[in-house]
């Protein structure tokens, strides 16, 4: 066999005819099931392959994705972003946050719209950049307005490392970091829920290693199959689901082996572990508080800590959304975006209501962008 | 007194510094008998109908790989009059200088301006120049308008039909692509080259080639998915695609892995599309073909009644989805 | 969520703990802070928001490939 080449890493998983064969054997081997999967692709990037290759138009009936709540910017409720932007309104400070995040609306507008008013808000593309930015900026205070499951922890592990390392004392912390178990729980506590499967993510898994999904395999009875992002990955995956459906089994499976382990990238687990602690309750947007589904700052980096230095300053009236919404519904399997009143109406892409419709990784999202076409 | 390296205020002031700053660099670059003129207007002699377009340019890096800021003014408002079916004939050129900026750097933008002028005929003949303090621009923005005559009258986004075929030029997102990966904070490093081109020999040998162009525009912000989109608006008809027909080079794919974005998004400044009856695509990519600039033209797409204001793209997954205009700020995804 | 690329490892700066990626031809500088085994030119890894997040297993996504490719030869004599 010859050696691998970068380009084989993307093209050989998104091969259209692999795609094809792999969907006519989930098909033949979709007519044994007795009943219906309700697959649940927590993260939101598998929720853009699904869209994006159009996944849901090759496969049976019998087969359901629900997206579930695993998009770091469509989950943060209104008042933590109410608080970055009353962090950036405050004199002598600069906002920093990655990508996407600026556009997302808090309940008097998006981080983009405080930029427009005279806000000091960077989006930068790598948390180190805010480590230089506080290094030129020395007279203000940077804040890093941290997002991310457990994917992007290590990387403010990082940023805070060498802050502390470098002695650059100006840079602080809003920490916004949310954990993925927990967020299955909150969905399987509901007793209407439909989910009786599970696709794993596949790079928060690249960090924790995939046995952090074992106990959800154990107590609900339900596959967990970890998967890569590619369209082939996403495919094989769901066989493998259908497989251990139509075999009576529940078992926590690897597609992604090229990159997940089953105790993942400890060194990387360990500086999360060294300036994190598990936050006693988070207010998941479209979920509600969530038991120990966050993280914050460890007590010995409370000087570093954004919401205890600015505590008085920041609004905490928490901010739910619009009563019409069923974003929570939605992302437990219980309603289709299109089942929503103001769906497509009152809530779109460009006005947003809920969660669900926030980020093109959201389920209404990516319906209102994809479904319907004919 | 020494001639000074950078531009000051003074040089925007009316007076000597700026009748030296325009008599030794844009004159001598730009020189033709209309300019020469000085007059508070050029005296132009046209009949007919005429095409006219404006367009400023405030790109940032002011200098990329295959152009600058210059390239840009000039190709993007010569492009703007070809898209018409004009001759790019007459160009007006005003420039807003950030004081400070060093003159070595203008005069490379001029010069480049100046070649690129030669490549469709058109000339500069009337111009402006501003000098702001310092902080109130970044380093140079300019405006430049234009007027050609029509030579193939009817050409426009109204025109688009259900059956025409849709033409690209060649592959997309290279302007884009390469304008990010030379952005500061990002650091890429690539042999990625803007496609930033003078469109107009080509059009010329279409025109010429008397085919019933129905609609061409140059797929610059926003991209194809713009241009399409516009298209579908405009003409109330629907617009199919298929994804594998569309060239994206590797590095483009790359810059577009890395940040999340899609390449029918990224700006281009030397590609277009083209509306035009099915049954005579093949000879239109033909006289294409002849220009190294155009030799990946091909059918890209087909207009269509159904879904009419909409855009779809095929994948080669058997799956289709709309593709939509892009949002106005391109922001790397993290997720 | 967490937008994450397959890159090649093209040059090493053990001074700065960070490497040079190429991504389909587009070269940058990533941090490898959170990385403890050694990397070698020629690595595949996997990059997050300007982070090594670790080596791709060449062998096993080699393994992947090489069943895809059975999988689409069968259903190609099959069509025959």
């Amino acid at each position: 066999m010859s050696e691998l080449q970068l380009k084989q890493l993307y093209d050989g998983f998104r091969d259209p005819r692999t795609v094809a064969e792999l969907a006519s054997q989930i098909k033949e081997l979709a007519a044994k099931l007795t009943e219906p999967v309700n697959v649940m692709e927590v993260c939101g990037g598998h929720t853009h392959t699904i869209m994006k290759y159009g996944l849901l138009q090759l496969l049976p009936d019998n087969i359901e994705f629900i997206h579930g709540p695993g998009c770091p910017v469509c989950i943060m409720p209104k008042e933590r972003i109410d608080q970055a932007a009353a962090l950036a309104q405050l004199p002598d400070v600069i906002l920093v946050t990655l990508g996407d995040m600026i556009r997302v609306p808090g309940s008097e507008g998006s981080l983009a719209q405080f930029r427009a008013k005279g806000c000091d808000i960077r989006p930068v593309y790598m948390p180190l950049d805010a480590l230089k930015i506080a290094q030129e900026n020395p007279d203000k205070t940077v804040v890093y307005f941290a997002i991310g499951f457990e994917t992007s922890t290590p990387m403010t592990a990082v940023l805070l490392e060498q802050a502390e390392k470098l002695g650059i004392h100006n840079l602080l912390f809003h920490i916004n970091h949310v954990l993925v178990p927990p967020a299955i729980d909150a969905v399987m506590a509901d007793p209407e829920t439909r989910v009786n499967a599970f696709i794993g993510p596949s790079h928060v898994s690249v960090i924790t290693g995939s046995q952090i999904y074992q106990p959800t395999v154990d107590k609900y009875h339900t596959p967990v199959v970890v998967s890569g992002f590619e369209p082939v990955d996403v495919m094989q995956s769901i066989l493998s689901i259908v497989k251990q459906k139509v075999e009576g089994r529940c078992e926590l499976e690897n597609q992604y082996e090229r990159a997940v382990s089953y105790k993942g990238n400890e060194a990387a687990q360990r500086k999360v572990a060294q300036y994190f602690t598990v936050r006693p309750s988070f207010r998941w947007r479209g979920l509600g508080p969530i038991p120990n589904s966050a993280l914050m700052l460890r007590p010995e980096y409370r000087h570093r800590d954004a919401e205890l230095k600015y505590g008085e300053r920041l609004p905490v009236k928490e901010i739910d959304d619009h009563k019409a919404c069923q974003c929570g519904d939605i992302l437990r399997g219980k309603a289709k975006p299109q089942d929503c009143k103001v769906f497509g109406r009152g809530c779109t892409p460009q006005t947003p209501l809920g969660s669900c419709m926030v980020s093109s990784e959201g389920a209404c999202n990516a319906y209102y962008r994809y479904a319907g076409v004919k | 007194m020494s001639t000074p390296k950078q531009i000051q205020l003074s040089h925007g002031g009316g007076g000597r510094e700026m009748a030296e700053l325009i008599g030794k660099l844009f004159f001598e670059a730009f020189d033709n008998q209309i300019l020469r003129q000085e007059e508070d207007a050029a005296s132009l002699n046209m009949t007919g109908p005429i095409a006219f377009t404006t367009d400023s340019f405030v790109v940032s890096p002011l200098f990329f790989k295959g152009g600058n800021i210059g390239k840009l003014a000039i190709a993007g408002t010569v492009n703007d009059l070809a898209m018409m079916g004009a001759e790019p004939q007459y160009l007006s050129c005003g420039f807003i200088i950030e004081e400070g900026f060093e003159i070595a750097r203008l005069k490379e933008i001029v010069q480049t301006m100046a070649a690129e002028l030669k490549k469709s005929g058109a000339k500069i003949v009337c111009g402006d120049t501003k000098v702001v303090p310092k902080g109130c621009a970044d380093g140079v923005f300019i405006n430049t308008s234009g007027v050609g005559r029509i030579l193939k009258p009817g050409i426009s986004v109204h025109a688009v039909q259900p059956g025409d075929a849709i033409i690209l030029s060649r592959d997309i997102g290279c302007h884009g692509a390469a304008i990010l990966a030379a952005r500061e904070g990002l650091e890429l490093e690539s042999e990625l080259q803007s496609d930033c081109a003078t469109l107009w020999p080509m059009v010329e040998q279409l025109i010429a080639a008397n085919l019933p162009l129905h609609a061409m525009r140059d797929a610059t912000r926003g991209g194809i998915a713009a241009v399409l989109n516009e298209w579908a608006k405009a003409a109330n008809v629907g617009i199919e695609l298929s994804e594998e027909a569309i060239p994206v080079r590797d590095e483009v794919r790359g810059v577009c892995e890395l940040y999340g974005f899609e390449p029918w998004d990224l700006a281009n400044e030397g590609t277009f599309v083209i509306a035009l009856p099915q049954e005579i695509a093949a000879e239109a990519i033909n006289v294409m073909h002849q220009f190294c600039n155009c030799d990946q033209a091909r059918i890209v797409g087909t207009v269509t009644e159904a879904n009419a204001e909409k855009v779809i793209l095929h994948s080669p997954w058997g799956s289709k989805r709309y593709l939509e205009l892009p949002a106005g700020e391109l922001l790397p995804r993290i997720c | 969520m967490c937008l994450s690329i397959p890159s090649q490892v093209v040059e090493l700066h053990p001074e700065t703990q960070s490497v040079t990626v190429d991504t389909l031809g587009v070269k940058r500088t990533v941090s490898c802070h959170l990385l403890e085994e050694p990397l070698a030119i020629g690595d595949y890894v996997l990059i997050h928001i300007g982070f090594v997040m670790n080596k791709i297993d060449a062998a096993s996504a080699m393994e992947s490939l090489t069943l895809y490719k059975e999988i689409v030869d069968k259903m190609e004599a099959a069509d025959v």
